[in-house]
Order: C-alpha cells, then structure tokens, then sequence
C-alpha cells in the first residue's frame, strides 16, 4: 500500500451513527408509530401454484376491530410499462401481481389479500376467515422441472426470448441469451486437458435480521406518506407510485434505518398493499413482516443448474471455456443469469468462450438480487473446474490463476474490456500471504483457495453540504446507510474541504428533500456518493473562494485552497474563520453535487479457506480463512474489512448449509432460523483481511465498490478444501453433513475408494 | 396468535383444579416452546396456566439415599450451576446448557423439554439414560411413570387432563458412574439434533457393570435402547464392546427422512454418536473412580 497523502481518508474516525446503533435508539422499519396507526396481516398462499377461483372478504370485514380489507380487485389498472425497480427494471404487470396476486397464485407464500385492524393479531385473526377457492396447480420447482417438455406453465402470457429476438414460443423461459469470444470449439482442440462438470446450487436468502417493515399514510389530500426501511427511498416512491398509477409527486417516502437488506430491500413488497388499507380505513397502516413472510413472500437468490467446460494446455495457458447457466427467476423473469454470464469467466484472459444463460421461472417467491447477484453460483461451477485443471496439470491453484489472470486489456466474452483491474494483484497478495504458506496440521484437513470478480456500478447520487458559521458542515444524500456510508461519505467531503470526518454531520434525505439517488447496492454508495460528496465539497470551496476574494478585494480565480487554507496574493484564511464571515459576504454557502458516473472499476476478490471434515458425520468446519479484496482505495479500512467479513460469512453459509429445503408441493420446510441455518459467530474462525488497492483511475480517490465481490469466492474455496481435505468434490450447494458423507459413503463404495483417513471403528 | 387468558395458581391442586375444568387449557413452564407455538399458531388455547409459581416445581434437592428430585419448572441455568447436579449427573448438566442459549437457559425447564413431547428434545436421552422418574399429579391420586414411557408420539404423551409433571426423581448413581450426552447438529449452537445419544454406565475394574442408553431424533418418540445397555453389562472397556453397542443403537433406530436428515443418515449417526457418547462417559466414570 502506498505511503497516503490524505489526512482522512485511510484513517478509521467511529462512526457518526455508532452511538444510536449501540444504544438502540436508531429507529428502525418496525419503530416507527403515528397516532391512530392500524396494524396490516398479508393473508398467503398456502400453494405454490393454483387459479384463483374466488376470494370471500365477508367474514373478515365483518370482525370486530377490521378497519379495511383489500385484495387485487383493489389495486389500479393502468397501461404495461417498464418500472425501473433499482438496478433493472420489470413490467409493471409482475410488480402487481407480486403485490396481490390475481388470477393465479404462483408461489407459497404469494400475496392474495390483507387486512388492516387495530391490533397485529386481530388482523391476523381476521384475516384467517377470508375464504380464498383455489384450483391447486401442478408445480415447477428448479429449472430442471421447469423446462421439461410437457412442465406446467407458469405464466400463460410468456414468450422465450432467445438471442435478443421473440421466439413467440411459449414455456417457463423467459429468456435465452448466448456470449460468444473468439472459437470455443477450436479452442477446445488446442487443449491438452478439458474437464467440464455439472453444477447444481439451491436457492438461498440474504438473510437480513431485520424483517421488511412499512408504514403508509394515504393522507386526505391523496399525498401518500411512506415511512420505510429499504435500500432505497426513490425506488420504493417509483415502485409505490407505478403500483397505485399515481404522480411520484404524490408520493414521499422517508427511509428509516435498516437492518441489512443485501440486494433484498430493493424490491418492494408492503408498501402499495398498507397504501391500499390506508386508503380504505382513512389511517396510517403498519405492516412488519414475520421471519416466514420474509422467506416465503420476498425475493431471495436464484437455485442454478449450470455446466463449465474448460480447456488447458500443459503448461497451463487456459484455451476456452464453455458455459451453461440456468438460473431459477422464481415466479417472475429476472433470476440474475446476465450478471452471472458477465462474471463467470471474468477472472480469467481466455481467447475462446461461450456462454449460453437461461432465465427460467419456477414456482418459488421472485428472486431478487443478493451480494454480487448471479456471480456466486457461477464462480462456485468455474473455480471447481478451475481447481480440477490445476490439479490435474500439478500446478500450484494460485500460480494456475495467475498464469491466466484478467488483466487491463483482457476481454469479456459479453462485450466490455477490462481498464485497470486488481485481478492479479489479489492473486499475488493471496499467494504471498501467510496463511497460504502455512502447514496444514492433521488428517482430514484441507485448503482450498478461489477468486471471484463483481462489476459493480455508478449510478445517480445527490448530495448537498452547508457550511455552518463554526466551520463544521451538514451533509445530506440520498444514499441509505447500509454499512457505514454516512462516513465514508463524509470522509470524502472532509478530506476535500481540509476538515476532520467529526466536522461533518451527515444525514440521509428523505425524497422530498434530496436530489435522486438510485438505491444503495452495486456496491455503489461510497463510490458514487461519495463522488456526489465530493463534488458537492468542490462546489463548497468554488463559493467560499469567491467570498474570499470579496474580502481581499481580488479575483476569485486567484485563491488558491490547500488543506483547509484559502490563500491569495500573501493572504491567508482558514476554511473556519471564513465560515464565520459568510453572513457579511452574502449569506449560506450550499454546496451541491449531483453524479451519475457510467465506468466504475470492478472489484476482484480472493479466499483461502481451510477445513476440517468430520469423516463419520460429513461435518465441515472452517478453520481459518483469509479474504483478499482490491478496494481502489480503502476510505476507511475497518468498513471494508467489515464487507469482506461479511460477505465471507455469507458465502460460507451458502456454502454449507443455507438452502431452500422445499416439499415435492412447494411449501418451504425450514423457513425460520432454527433450520435455515445460517452460520452463527460460533461455526466461524475469525476472518483474516488483506486490502488490496489498485485505485480506480476515475475516481476522485480511486475507489472501487467494496460490498460484494468478497461474497463470489467463498462457495468455492470452501468446496475446494473440503476436496483436498477427503478427496471427494462436491458439485452442488449446500455442502451439508448429509451431502458430505453422501459423497464419502460413494467414494468408499467405488472400486479402490477405500477408507479415508478415518479412525471409525463402528 | 389468538388471545388468550392467563393463570398463575400457586399450588399443586389449585394448577390441576383448573385444567381439569378447561379442557384445553396448556400449562406454561418456561414458554420457550410453548409461546412460539401459540405465535405460529401451530397450537391454540384460551387459557394459559403458568405452573412456575407453584413451590414443588421449582425445587432442587438431594438426598444420599433417594438421589435427585428435579422440579419440573426449574430453568436450565439452575441446573448447570448446581454442584451436585454436575458432579453426580453430569449428562443433566451438560445438556441443561446445551439447550437454546443463556436466554433460553433462563427460561426454560425440563419438565417443559420432555412435556413438549419432541421426539428431539435433548434432555430426555439423558433422563432415560439416568433412570428417571416423573411425579405426576392431577385431580386423582399422584402416580410415577418412567421417562422412557411418558411420550407415546410428536406432541402426545401419558398425562390425562388434569395432570401436571411436578418433579423428576433421579435414582443416586452408584459408584464409578459416567453420564454423558451428544448431539449431532449442522452448526455448533442453536439448533435441532438431527440425532443424540444419551448414555450413562457405571465401571467396575476394566468391565461395564450397567449401562443406559437412549437416543434423539430417531424415532417418533425419544428412544430407550435397552438391549444396547443390557448387551453392555459385563463386558470389557473395549473398543469391540462399544461398537457392538452402538451398532445395537443403529439397529433400534427407526428414523425418517425430513429437511434435518435423512433415515439412512440418521442410523449411521446412531452409531456414531452412541460410540462416542459411551467412550466420553466411560471417560468420565473413570475420572470419578480415581
Ligand atoms: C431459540 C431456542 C433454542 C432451543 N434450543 C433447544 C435445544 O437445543 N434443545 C432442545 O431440546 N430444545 C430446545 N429448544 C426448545 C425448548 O427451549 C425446550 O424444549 C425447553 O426445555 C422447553 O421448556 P419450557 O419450560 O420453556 O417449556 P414450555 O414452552 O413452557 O412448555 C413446553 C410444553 O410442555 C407443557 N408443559 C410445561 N410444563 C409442564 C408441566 N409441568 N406439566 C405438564 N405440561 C407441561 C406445555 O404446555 C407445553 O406443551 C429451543 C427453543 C428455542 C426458542
């Protein structure tokens, strides 16, 4: 890492909402009360498929305490159209039918009608009396099912897409798209080695602890009020306001705090049903979903089939690689395959590659995106083969990766070259680190390494600083803090205008009060807002040059400002002692930054995962694991080390036990934490970060999105020791205790498979 | 969840003159299962009846000759700490903190473990394999019924209407006794056996004199392996000899598959877990004669 020049960015200041956080003051969704607040219930599908034959609301709205019941007939006409809905947009037609289901049920859990009374639980009560007819429905559950010949079809309206063109046929997939570089088929024939394998992962959930949560008040003066926890204000006033057909003038969305939402607080799923039963009852309406809804009725991340072929000459140069990516959209088109096919071989320089992806509804909740969404799966299937050809060629992992590392120049099959990238750098760092020299002590102990890549994005951000008369500075963005952006935020507007990060106060705005800015994810925010910052900063320091120079009576264009120090012609003035002369030089300075930046620079990540497999249960444990990210630059460290942890953590779960464990019917068996099993602080090592900082040229400090590349290559590392420590390769997620010993108990049954290094005596 | 009223009697009799005269009034220990039930709405009441204020449910005493009474409602944080439970049944005190976390621990009993009729509770491995008694009381005459005969299915078992469990006895274990419990779950906390196996023995000179074992979600109710323990008495600490026993567990097994496990898994943990939990007790009762 280079020697800094910075005097805030870099350092690790605590952050400005740390004591709210800690005390429990920080509102969050489920907090927030009005006067007079009713309580909503969503009454669900207890079927993963079926017509809608008829739904009887009499009961319910004959109970004692009911204010106001609705059900799709409730819900707005209005013309198809495409509603950006944050990172991507989906025909208004699905976000409805997400809402309040119609004519037909397409998941468990799907959303059929809701009630609004004084108390959760009379809502709830209630809401068991309304009699919904339903005619059950053969159901799809993976893509395998889904595109069988003769598999039921889920929506009846929906025409394959393939190669950009309609095909007019119907079925479950909504789209087919193909990448092609170079000549696989001849670089298959260069390679001395080609190994393709099959891949399966299950669906799985970000897994936030806090459940959505919304409050609606649709005021006399047909403003809707909302108050949210989400990941992004504007998108749920856009979202809110297409679902009702209302004006976005006509809707205000305040974002309250939010207790993690990893892609998954995007969407929308509450607000437009508690704007309907606001309407109807005349008050505000509070709905706070149960740990069940949350699994059953929001969107977690794609289950995958998938095949990797890839071919290698001796010594080691990667010819071409083949892939197969069939991902689960849920209900609705839009599982997140593109970003997946953009990611599969990014890691990668390689002449020849095909990738064929397929989006393909089931009847599971619509998927939504989650941590780096689609590139996990498929860096699960690549890092395998990837490790496999290594092996079989006798090379180091890390050397084979960095034989045929993505470098500034390298192209993706699906179109962009890379700029500068920190690709081979991780790569170094990782083989360079410690951890990977050290010996690994025991039996059934193994190591395993993987690198996975996320684009990340730019997007709009608003931001606007005011200089207060004491030289400290109120900021405000559009941005929710998910992670600790309201200082690293700040941290950018404090190095620029030469002030300490406790100078600025920082809050996010409400729609009404800030410009737009797009949705908290992408990894974006302190990219882009931060960018917005510091923007809004050169602005500040544009107008308070200007007063200067009233005071010395000069030129504008001839003060310089330098860490804090306007100065001109010998005179010199501190950023503070001007801020308290503003009132005589022409009134507030407000300084303002609005960016919408197209070329964020991705972010590669690297894991080195060490494991311990139980031989008599399957049972896998992490020992030690180190994760390796280029950050561009780190504005505060302990934030990114605090990504990398986290996504780490997330991408061992999926790794070893996390899943959608579904009947043959579609219900979803384990949706609660006692059997989705999330990994706690006791089934983990601690994390070990390297920061990697290769800095974005573009960036008015080099940063790259952090947030989630770190989740791609866990899956895989994991997988990857779990082989070496017993000699069996898994190729599907979860790799849980059944699986594990699954494959042993067939490694054992095969010719010459014999024990492993196990000391069972039963 | 629906609402209900709540009583909290004070003794014995009071606590069973109102559940015999609501039919389907629920007794309230610790909650720990019940409460989640009522929210999920997996069970409905309009009464609840809180037995934690009732003396006899909360005692812990010791008796050289009588060994352990247990209060039914006592919490598993009691039970951890006490310094009899963790020398003489140290299997008690291991699984009364294994259960939930300190939370849980602070609420919830044993008498609500095995009441709850799970057929993968973890303390009721251990009870069997310790030789516990339950004290039932009701509006009729109180009555003793073995653990290993008080669940009869998921969520049924042997108390009429009426009736509570007040109190487990524990018989004193003899000289050179071990006791020890192991779970089999995914995580290391918080979660449900996919399998356990609960073992008790007591050693003379280099043979097995008794032995006890029971098992955790291998069947519809927790299940008493008596032959394994028989098959035991008398023979050498051997590894041959506990192999033998825990492939008697394997076979007594009768497992499903679900979301946890499946059947073939679960037998072959049988096996394992009975193997490890026996060489661990054994461990333990060798410590205790040296
Ligand atoms: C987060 C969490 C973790 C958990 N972890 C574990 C675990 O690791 N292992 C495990 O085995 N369990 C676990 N449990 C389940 C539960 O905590 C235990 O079963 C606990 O022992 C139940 O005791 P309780 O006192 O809370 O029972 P309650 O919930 O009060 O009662 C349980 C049942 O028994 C009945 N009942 C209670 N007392 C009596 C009585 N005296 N007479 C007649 N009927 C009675 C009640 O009506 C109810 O049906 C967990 C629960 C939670 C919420």
């Amino acid at each position: 890492m280079s020697e800094s020049t910075y005097a805030v960015v870099g350092t690790r200041p605590p952050r400005h909402d740390a004591t709210d956080k800690v005390t429990g003051r920080a509102h969050y969704g489920a907090d927030f009360q009005l006067t007079g607040m009713l309580h909503g219930f969503i009454l669900r599908s207890p079927h993963a498929h079926a017509a809608i034959r008829r739904i009887d609301v009499s009961k319910a709205e004959a109970f004692p305490g009911v204010k106001a019941v609705v059900t799709s007939a409730d819900l707005p006409e209005s013309p198809e159209q495409m509603v950006d809905i944050g990172e991507g947009a989906m025909p208004l037609s699905y976000i409805r039918g997400n809402m309040l289901a119609r004519s037909k049920v397409l998941y468990k859990g799907h959303a059929v009608a809701a009630v609004a009374a004084v108390s959760p639980h009379v809502a709830e009560e209630a809401a068991s009396l309304i009699e919904v007819d339903y005619d059950v429905l053969p159901c799809a559950l993976t893509v395998e099912d889904a595109m069988r010949d003769g598999a039921p079809v889920i929506l009846p309206d929906l025409r394959t897409k393939e190669f950009g063109e309609q095909t007019g046929r119907p079925g479950n997939v909504a789209e087919h798209f193909r990448h092609v570089l170079g000549d696989a088929e001849n670089g298959f024939t260069e390679a001395d080695l080609v190994v393709e394998r099959e891949f399966r992962t299950a669906t799985v959930h970000q897994g936030y602890i806090e459940p959505h949560a919304t409050t609606v008040l649709w005021n006399e003066d047909g403003h809707v009020l909302v108050w949210c926890s989400s990941q992004g204000a504007f998108t749920v006033r856009k979202a809110t306001a297409a679902v009702l057909d209302l004006p976005v003038l006509r809707v205000s969305v305040t974002p309250l705090e939010i207790g993690g939402g990893f892609g998954g607080k995007i969407r929308i799923y509450l607000e437009p049903v508690a704007a309907l039963l606001s309407k109807k009852s005349g008050r505000p309406v509070k709905i706070v979903m149960s740990r069940q809804d949350v699994f059953e009725g929001t969107g977690p991340t794609p289950g995958s089939h998938m095949r990797i072929k890839m071919g290698a000459r001796k010594d080691g140069r990667i010819t071409a690689a083949q892939a197969y990516l069939a991902y689960e959209a849920g209900a609705y088109p839009g599982a997140m395959v593109a970003p997946g096919a953009m990611c599969v071989f990014a890691a990668y320089d390689i002449p020849n590659v095909v990738i064929d992806g397929y989006d393909v509804v089931v009847n599971k909740p619509s998927t939504a995106a989650y941590r780096a969404p689609g590139a996990t799966q498929a860096a699960f299937a690549t890092e395998s083969v990837v490790d496999e050809i290594a092996e079989n060629l006798g090379l180091d992992p890390v050397e084979f990766r960095l034989m045929n590392a993505a470098k500034e120049g390298t192209r993706r099959a699906d179109g962009p070259k890379f700029r500068r990238i920190g690709c081979v750098e991780v790569l170094e760092a990782m083989r360079n680190h410690p951890h990977y020299r050290a010996p690994l002590e025991g039996p059934n102990r193994g190591r395993g390494v993987a690198v996975g890549f996320w684009f990340n994005v730019g997007l709009a951000s608003s931001c606007t600083i005011s200089v207060n008369s004491d030289g400290t500075v109120n900021l405000l963005d559009g941005s929710v803090d998910l992670s600790g952006t309201r200082t690293s935020v700040s941290m950018q507007a404090a190095e620029t205008l030469g002030l300490r990060a406790e100078d600025v106060r920082p809050s996010v705005g409400d729609t009404d009060s800030i410009g737009f800015t797009e949705v908290t994810g992408g990894s974006r925010t302190t990219y882009a807002t931060g960018w917005a910052a510091v923007e809004a900063a050169r602005d500040v320091i544009g107008q308070m040059k200007e007063r200067a120079a009233l005071l010395w009576e000069t030129d504008a264009a001839s003060v310089e400002f330098d860490r804090g120090v306007f100065r001109a012609g010998g005179r010199s003035i501190t950023f503070q002692e001007l801020a308290a002369q503003l009132d005589e030089t022409g009134g507030p300075v407000v300084g303002r930054g609005a960016v919408n930046p197209s070329g964020a620079g991705g972010s590669f990540s690297g894991a080195i995962a060490d494991v311990e497999v139980d031989p008599e249960t399957g049972k896998v444990s992490v020992l030690r694991f180190t994760a390796v990210q280029d950050a561009g630059r780190a504005i505060h460290p302990s934030y990114v080390e605090g990504q990398m942890q986290g996504g780490s953590v997330q991408g061992i779960g999926w790794a070893l036990n996390e899943e959608y464990f579904m009947s043959a019917e579609g219900a979803m068996l384990n949706s609660s934490w006692l059997d989705y099993r999330m990994p706690t602080s006791l089934d983990l090592p601690m994390i070990d970060t390297v920061i990697v900082e290769v800095p974005d040229p573009e960036h008015p400090f080099g940063v790259r999105g952090v947030g989630e590349a770190n989740i791609v290559p866990p899956p895989a590392a994991v997988s990857n020791a779990v082989y070496r420590a017993t000699g069996v390769r898994l190729y599907r997620l979860p790799m849980n205790p059944v699986a594990v010993m699954e494959a042993l108990w067939q490694k054992e049954s095969e010719p010459g498979g014999g024990s492993l290094h196990s000391d069972a005596a039963a | 969840m629906k609402w209900f009223d709540y009583a909290a009697p004070r003794t014995v009799a009071e606590a069973a003159g109102i559940l015999a005269s609501h039919p389907g009034a629920l007794p309230l220990a610790g909650g720990t299962d019940l409460l989640g039930q009522l929210r999920s709405r997996v069970r409905e009441t309009d009464l609840v009846v809180d037995v934690k204020r009732i003396p006899e449910l909360n005692e812990i005493s010791w008796d050289a000759a009588r060994g352990l009474t247990l209060g039914a409602a006592v919490p598993c944080y009691r039970i951890s700490a006490h310094p009899v439970i963790r020398r003489a049944y140290p299997a008690l005190a291991d699984v009364a903190a294994l259960i939930g976390g300190v939370q849980i621990q602070g609420r919830a009993s044993i008498g609500g473990n095995l009441c709850n009729a799970a057929p993968s509770a973890d303390a009721v491995p251990v009870l069997i394999a310790l030789g516990a008694v339950c004290l039932v009381s009701g509006p009729g005459a109180s009555r003793e019924v073995r653990v290993e005969n008080f669940c009869t299915a998921p969520r049924r078992h042997v108390l009429e209407p009426g009736e509570i469990l007040v109190a487990f006895q524990l018989p004193p274990p003899g000289p050179g006794a071990g006791s020890y419990y192991l779970r089999f779950i995914p995580r290391n906390e918080m979660d449900i056996a996919v399998a356990g196996a609960g073992v008790a023995v007591t050693l003379d000179d280099g043979h097995i004199r008794s032995a006890r074992i029971a098992l955790a979600s291998v069947a519809p109710t927790p299940l008493f392996v008596e032959e394994a323990g028989e098959w035991l008495a008398g023979k050498p600490v051997e590894p041959q000899s506990l192999a033998a026993a825990a492939d008697l567990a394997r076979k007594a097994a009768r497992p499903i598959t679900d979301m946890r496990g499946t059947a073939e898994y679960r037998r072959h943990l049988c096996a394992v877990l009975t193997r490890r939990a026996l060489e661990a007790a054994i461990k333990r009762a060798k410590e205790e004669r040296s």
